[in-house]
């Protein structure tokens, strides 16, 4: 910006406190304030999408933005291809990324980042955007040179290469994976601002693999006798969990390369990983390396110390791997501010373990009354749900919950059922009623309800 | 996707018959056998039944020379430590060696869950040690030495005297006297399988009720003001277009503010800089596992031992080489296998001020 020349702000830029603020400021000689909140609004002003300050007519008789041809209107744009190959989002949307919560762990390698639900669209979780947890950092392994064993109760022991697993017969399918821990923070009380941080540790993608129960196959598993496998990660954490064989015998169990249409990305468990559809996602083993048949479960580290459910009485369930019926509204969500009184659609997601989404209903007065949402296809079992329902906003306070029921019948539960059931001191497998408080001034908070 | 029917058909006719299924011969060509030494180099599981454990013993004594060596810059010299990951020692006593069930478990108002109040089988513990740790350098130790640091690990706790030896041959025995081995049910309904017996029914019962059914809701609980902006702003985490925008927690929230008029919203974010090459071996030999660059992780901060020993390059080469504790709190921080000249280029950055 030129000194001495200030671009005009557009109207309502600031509130009525922020121009007595300006006003203040500039009269105790704090210039640089002012240049910074003018820069701003001029920067919005440039920006095509600045404000959301509705859409009024302008009294010039029309929109600038209409009036006076854009340059992308009247140059030549760049050329295919122009990304190394392989596209990036628009620079225009780079707010929307994973992010970690300050404060929840020490290092970065063995941490969580969340995906932006608040952001995104339809059941697909775009690959760059998926949630990571590492428990020993992510590596970015040669294809060439990884391998897959098969181990155990077998006939004979196996390897395959990767080569090998991808000629073999594959199928694609649409699952959600969350983790153990997603909305853990949540089980006392309201911990974090946004969706991203409450329910951002789930994500949906379509994955293409083989049947795992075609490798057992390949090597003479003893279906017989053995009633768990043990799934092991080829990482530094060498990741492992037992899994039930039933689960396997049905054919949902896959061994995993694609995702989305491409490779897995290495945050997610370049090249080979296990889907457990349903399952925590602890299970889904990455940079899967080994599976052992067995007759007895393997109490690993992460299912005889964490990923247990810590009851009242001082007793933990072991082997709590199941992610049951949950939803939650996405827009508007924590974080976000309404832009005006009027028209909007409630959107958001729903999911259960135990297989298709039946039906979200949706309340906008804190769960005392509700109404249906609209179910968006596909509806897939274990797969993210995309539901929609009408709400015209009279500018009043509003606390908008969603509640989802699954096929077998069951209802997501509310806090007080749930920690009616499981005490307050619980950290996994919190599936319990996500309540936004929509305020006056359209910013929307993360509440809990009584 | 026929042959992929089949193939479960197959399985489930085999299973029904009770016969243990044949070696498919469908793939041709895909797969080989595994050797012996193969399936050795990657079989480490351990199963609570002691299935997998290498024979071996290590002592309590060489268990802590070890410890303080390798494990106690993450762990705390007593396994307390809260720095880098949850505690594993602390909050069980000797009665629960008795019963077998952790009594702070109960209790509501104890502060923390260490490992040793949860994990009921030492078998966990060994294999979790052998696979996975030192944190940074996974799988190097030996076995007798997973031994001695598993013994030490049990001797913090009282499962075991300070002069005891941990071996394949007692470690049975130990599992008997582990704090927690009572703790753990399968009486539930959220594992997936049958495997386990548990309950058919979920443990919590809703009911799709849609008309006036509660009385007024009212906000229990919501983040206090000054939590505003601790996850930072969060008109930087929304989309800059859309039916709402994201809230500009960078400043005190305007009560009065009408609806709309709210934000700002911010420019797209520049470029990522170019890394230095010494910020690359950081991250590389796993530094920034324990410092970062402004603030005190679990070591100081690299601004703060730039300002300390500024243009000491070798002092601090010498330091990063071996090791040392007590300038900048207890926890120690170990040796470092870096090649020597990685190590000048990041002592070097250091002496030069840690300038990014």
């Amino acid at each position: 910006m030129q000194s001495g020349r200030v671009q005009k702000a557009p109207e309502n830029f600031l509130d009525r406190d922020g121009i007595r603020t300006v006003i203040a400021e500039s009269k105790t000689g704090r210039r640089s304030f002012i240049r910074s909140a003018f820069a701003a609004a001029a920067a919005g002003a440039a920006a095509p999408m600045a404000l959301g300050q509705g859409n009024p007519v302008p009294t010039e008789g029309g929109d600038p933005h209409i009036l006076n041809l854009p340059e992308h209107a009247t140059g030549l744009g760049q050329g295919v291809a122009a990304n190394n190959g392989y596209g990036v989002p628009s620079k225009f949307e780079s707010n929307v990324q994973r992010r970690q919560s300050p404060g929840l762990t020490q290092t970065t390698q063995a941490s969580v980042s969340f995906a932006p639900l608040q952001s995104l669209f339809g059941i697909v979780t775009p690959s760059g955007l998926h949630f990571e947890r590492h428990h020993q950092g992510w590596w970015d392994i040669d294809p060439s040179k990884h391998r897959f064993m098969i181990n155990g109760m077998v006939k004979t022991p196996k390897v395959f290469t990767m080569d090998e697993i991808m000629r073999l017969p594959s199928v694609s399918r649409f699952h959600f994976i969350e983790c153990g821990a997603n909305t853990a923070v949540e089980w006392g009380n309201v911990a974090v601002p946004t969706v991203q941080y409450t329910h951002g540790m789930v994500s949906c993608s379509e994955f293409t693999g083989v049947p795992l129960i075609t490798l057992l196959e390949i090597a003479g598993a003893d279906f017989k006798n053995a009633k768990f496998i043990l799934a092991e990660g080829g990482d530094g954490s060498s990741m492992t969990r037992t899994i039930p064989m039933s689960l396997i015998l049905s054919g949902e169990v896959l061994v995993a390369y694609g995702q989305n249409g491409e490779m897995l990305r290495p945050e997610n468990g370049y090249p080979l990983r296990l889907i457990v559809p349903g399952i925590q996602g602890v299970s889904w083993v990455k940079y899967l390396r080994r599976i052992e048949v067995g007759d007895m479960p393997y109490a690993a580290k992460d299912e005889a110390v964490h990923y247990m459910d810590l009851m009242p009485d001082g007793q933990h369930r072991q082997y709590t791997n199941i992610q049951e019926c949950k939803s939650v509204v996405t827009t508007p969500s924590g974080g976000q501010v309404l832009l005006d009184k009027g028209f909007y659609n409630i959107t958001g997601l729903a999911w259960s373990g135990r297989g298709k989404v039946k039906k979200v209903d949706v309340s906008v007065d804190g769960g005392r009354n509700w109404r249906q949402a609209r179910l968006e296809t596909p509806v897939l079992s274990k797969a993210l749900t995309r539901f929609n329902i009408d709400w015209v906003w009279d500018g009043k306070p509003a606390i908008i919950q969603s509640r989802a029921t699954d096929e077998t019948g069951f209802v997501q539960p509310t806090y007080k059922h749930l920690r009616a059931a499981r005490g307050t001191r619980s950290i996994y497998h919190n599936n319990a009623i996500q309540s936004w408080l929509v305020q006056e001034n359209g910013e929307v908070k993360n509440v809990q309800v009584s | 996707m026929s042959k992929f029917r089949k193939v479960v058909l197959t399985t489930a006719l085999l299973v029904a018959a009770g016969f243990a299924s044949a070696q498919s011969t469908a793939y041709p060509g895909v797969g080989r056998p595994a050797t012996l030494k193969e399936v050795a180099a990657w079989d480490i599981d351990v199963r609570p039944d002691f299935k997998g454990l290498p024979a071996g013993s290590g002592s309590v004594a060489q268990g802590q020379d070890l410890w303080e060596a390798k494990c106690a810059h993450c762990h705390g010299v007593f396994g307390e430590s809260n720095e880098v990951f949850s505690p594993l020692i602390g909050g069980t006593t000797n009665d629960d060696i008795k019963t077998g069930n952790v009594a702070n478990l109960k209790r509501a108002d104890f502060p923390g869950r260490t490992t040793i109040m949860k994990v009921a089988t030492v078998s966990t513990l060994w294999d979790y040690i052998n696979r996975a740790m030192p944190w940074t350098a996974p799988k190097s130790l030996k076995p007798d030495e997973v031994y001695a640091v598993t013994a030490y690990l049990l001797s913090l706790a009282n499962v075991v005297p300070e002069n005891f030896v941990l071996s394949d041959k007692n470690m049975a025995e130990v599992q008997k006297r582990m704090p927690n081995r009572n703790g753990m049910s399968t009486k539930h309904n959220m594992w997936a399988g049958k495997e386990f017996n548990g309950t058919a029914k979920p443990d919590t019962a809703n009911v799709a009720c849609m008309k006036d059914c509660i009385p007024e809701a009212k906000v229990a609980s919501m983040l206090p003001d000054y939590a505003r902006n601790a996850h930072g702003n969060l008109a930087d985490q929304n989309r800059l277009v859309g039916q709402q925008h994201g809230a500009n927690t960078a400043v005190p929230e305007s009560k009065s503010t009408s609806a709309g008029a709210a934000s700002v919203a911010p420019a797209a974010k520049p470029a990522a800089k170019v890394v230095d090459p010494a910020l690359a071996l950081l991250g590389k030999h796993n530094c920034t596992a324990c410092h970062a660059q402004n603030t005190k992780v679990v070591g100081p901060s690299f601004s703060d031992i730039a300002k300390k020993y500024p243009g000491k390059a070798d002092y601090l080469a010498g330091k990063i080489k071996s090791g040392g504790s007590g300038v900048w709190g207890p926890i120690p921080m170990p040796t470092q296998t870096a090649s020597e000249a990685d190590i000048k280029t990041m002592a070097n950055w250091l002496a030069a001020g840690a300038a990014k």
